[in-house]
């Protein structure tokens, strides 16, 4: 095991594998939280390049190699973190584990190693007098990403609800290792549309890793406003649901109408409204002159003071509060023990944030984050961590905007590309933890070897399945929107 | 009480009066005009466009582009070029294929053909089934904005209905994943006749940045008659309002 940081381009011929039983005793008995396992086949065995966290957010990286036809005992079993990682393993590489609590297909690949569709994901049954299943999706009442969702419930108690995804699936990671180094901008963009900065950010930073470039300071800042910006947007439009759910219709469209001023201030930018196209290789496409400064900074001071006049008033109100107080609770021993990140680990007093991971000086400068309510888990909690967060974000583009750096916004340098590296690229966006992990290829004409990307819906939607249990029915659209969680990111 | 009325005064007037003639950001890019007699034939756009979008004669296929700009960024003679116009959907296919020196006026006056079955059974009301099949989520916040408060399609008559029963037509998104093909047949099947068929998006006109991936199953388009495409990644609110309220005929 070695410690590692972000950012860090590991010589592949410097690791070493370790039998799994030993790497198995350490990770069980540290509690390490597993945050993404790149793959790849090496002949008959499976390379497994395990990325890992301490308590303490040290990261460690381990190389296991994996036999096929062997059954290996589970992590997940002790460890929740580690579930969805073993699911994703048998999935995709066929990997046999002997007593994972919840080993079922996730994405339902073309080349998978079950053989089941998605007519036969095998749900939980629930059996008894009163109890009836109540099964919604994968088209929803709106425009919503499909998703299939089924509800155990005696009368109108939920007792579990079961998330089936994978209709998204469009093969992004292995688009990212075929064909041209161009499109894969664009792809990066694509896994996501509402993380699409986050998502370009972590790929470029992959890249440059890779060509040894330093992106120039001016640049890392627009590149840290759009991240924000992007941050800030998702919060309002996830806002302006939580209000439209509770028919709180006033909060409902000054949140959305809130949210335009922030994408269309990102669009002033680049000239799109999710900042795709803004990010390049050694820098941005785009710079901010001192006309868009003035007028960002006009309208941003404006959002800032909205969104604080929605936090006074809506959560505020008696009849807001009593809606949101308690419902969808997630315990904080639950969140941390299964590893969720970004408001839906926070907001239940788990304390992750990928930005300290970050190699960013814009977030050095931070001061520690205080919260203005008690973390209780609920959808209360969730709602106002995500105005503080919005208002956090929009105050630090604001400072970034007052002093915004001198100088070039691309990198003119330009090293040999690393070949055969394993590459890390940690980051925090609108839902919490994003992680792109690839090995790199023989030359910049074949990238990469293999891509891996982690978006953290892909651990927080157990997250939702937990918080309906004990609530009704009716309360489930609310802790949906309270996590608004990604099914393109997910599927991939 | 007071709180809300100060947000009531505060949120102030956010809709946007004239749907038809409001104009997006100038870094926008919408309609590309390429000029080939700037063109210096260095190949570099084409041959570094994601989706090869661009055709030897420059003629540039928007049910194709993903408008990312990595061809303005690689021009060396500046004949690459986006404009901020927007009003880009069509009824045809074909249309979407932008030979270099039309002008805006002139694609808009042609791109999209009004029938009049159309006109006369859904030109008062629309309701719209969305199908987000493979998507990003970028088309589906961009629909869902036609809604809100800024862009407030509803005024016109035009929704999107919770069943496909209610529904008039569908709208789909995205690329068209294996995984979605046969919720989206089935949901096609459960709109009552008659109805249309909208694209909404590169992905959705053309599979896009995924179009290699054997992820995706398109047959679904081979199979039904398409009456609207609306191309963007992903495509303005004031496009997808521009097109739909075009082919209803109510651009007056």
């Amino acid at each position: 095991m070695i410690e590692v940081k972000n950012n860090q381009c590991i010589d592949l011929t410097d690791l070493h594998s370790v039998p799994y039983d030993y790497f198995m005793d350490t990770a069980v008995a540290q509690k390490f939280r597993c945050m993404n396992i790149a793959a790849r086949r090496n002949k008959e065995n499976i390379d497994a390049f395990i990325l890992m966290t301490s308590a303490s957010s040290t990261l460690y990286l381990e190389y296991v190699e994996f036999k096929p036809g062997k059954v290996y005992p589970s992590i997940g079993k002790t460890v929740p973190s580690w579930i969805n990682f073993e699911r994703e393993l048998a999935e995709n590489f066929g990997v046999k584990y002997a007593d994972n609590p919840w080993l079922k297909p996730i994405r339902f690949p073309k080349d998978a190693c079950h053989k089941l569709s998605m007519a036969e994901y095998p749900f939980f049954k629930e059996n008894g007098s009163g109890v009836h299943e109540v099964a919604v999706g994968p088209v929803h009442a709106g425009v919503i990403e499909p998703g299939h969702f089924r509800f155990m419930c005696r009368g109108e108690k939920i007792d579990h609800l079961e998330i089936q995804l994978g209709y998204q699936h469009r093969g992004i990671e292995n688009l990212m290792c075929q064909g041209k180094i161009a499109s894969k901008r664009v792809l990066a963009e694509s896994i996501c549309s509402d993380s699409a900065v986050i998502n370009s950010y972590l790929y470029f930073n992959i890249l440059e890793n890779a060509l040894k470039i330093t992106v120039p300071e001016r640049a890392l800042a627009i590149r840290t406003i759009a991240v924000e910006l992007e941050k800030a947007a998702l919060h309002l439009s996830t806002l302006s649901g939580i209000a439209n759910d509770i028919g709180y219709v006033m909060g409902a469209a000054f949140a959305g109408a809130t949210r335009t001023y922030i994408i269309n201030s990102l669009q002033s930018i680049c000239g799109n409204r999710f900042g795709r196209g803004l990010m390049t290789l050694g820098g941005v496409a785009f710079d901010i002159d001192d006309e868009l400064n003035s007028k960002l900074t006009d309208t941003l001071n404006m959002v800032y003071d909205r969104v604080s006049h929605l936090r006074n008033t809506m959560m505020e109100s008696p009849g807001v509060r009593s809606r949101l107080e308690l419902t969808g609770t997630v315990s904080k021993e639950t969140a941390a023990a299964t590893g969720f990140t970004g408001v839906a680990g926070r907001a239940s007093g788990v304390d992750i944030d990928g930005r300290i991971f970050m190699d960013n000086p814009f977030y050095k400068q931070q001061p520690e984050t205080k919260y203005s309510f008690i973390r209780k888990g609920d959808v209360f909690s969730r709602t106002c961590l995500r105005i503080d967060e919005a208002l956090a974000s929009l105050k630090l583009v604001l400072d970034i905007l007052k002093k915004l750096p001198s100088g070039a916004i691309l990198s003119a340098e330009c090293g040999k590309f690393a070949s055969n590296m394993l590459i890390l690229s940690i980051g925090e966006g609108p839902r919490g933890e994003y992680i792109h992990m690839a090995v790199t290829g023989p030359d910049e004409n074949v990238p990469f070897e293999s891509y891996k990307v982690k978006d953290p819906s892909f651990i927080n939607w157990f997250a939702l399945a937990l918080s309906v249990r004990n609530n009704q029915i009716s309360d489930f659209p609310l802790c949906n929107k309270s996590f608004d969680l990604s099914y393109s990111g997910n599927d991939l | 009480m007071i709180q809300s009325l100060r947000l009531f005064f505060k949120q102030g007037r956010q809709y946007i009066g004239n749907l038809f003639t409001a104009q997006v950001d100038k870094k926008y890019r919408g309609f590309p005009q390429f000029k080939p007699n700037l063109c210096t034939h260095c190949n570099k756009c084409i041959s570094n466009c994601p989706v090869q979008a661009i055709s030897e004669d420059l003629t540039v296929d928007i049910g194709k582009c993903q408008f990312c700009g990595e061809c303005i960024k690689l021009c060396p003679s500046g004949a690459a070029t986006f404009t901020n116009f927007h009003h880009t959907g069509a009824t045809d296919r074909e249309t979407l294929k932008i030979t270099p020196g039309t002008t805006p006026e002139e694609y808009e006056k042609n791109a999209i053909q009004i029938r009049k079955e159309i006109v006369a059974m859904f030109g008062r009301s629309l309701k719209l089934r969305s199908v987000s099949a493979g998507g990003c989520n970028g088309c589906e916040l961009e629909l869902n904005a036609t809604g809100n408060v800024n862009f407030d399609l509803g005024r016109y008559g035009i929704d999107i209905a919770a069943s496909p029963r209610h529904a008039d037509g569908i709208i789909i998104s995205g690329p068209i994943s294996c995984n979605m093909a046969y919720a989206l047949q089935a949901t096609y099947d459960a709109v009552p006749e008659p109805k249309i068929v909208i694209l909404l998006g590169s992905c959705a006109i053309s599979g896009g940045v995924f179009a290699n991936s054997p992820e995706l199953d398109r047959d679904f388009l081979e199979k039904n008659k398409i009456d609207l495409y609306i191309p963007g990644c992903p495509p303005h609110p004031l496009t997808i309002a521009n097109a739909i309220l075009a082919f209803l005929n109510r651009k007056k």
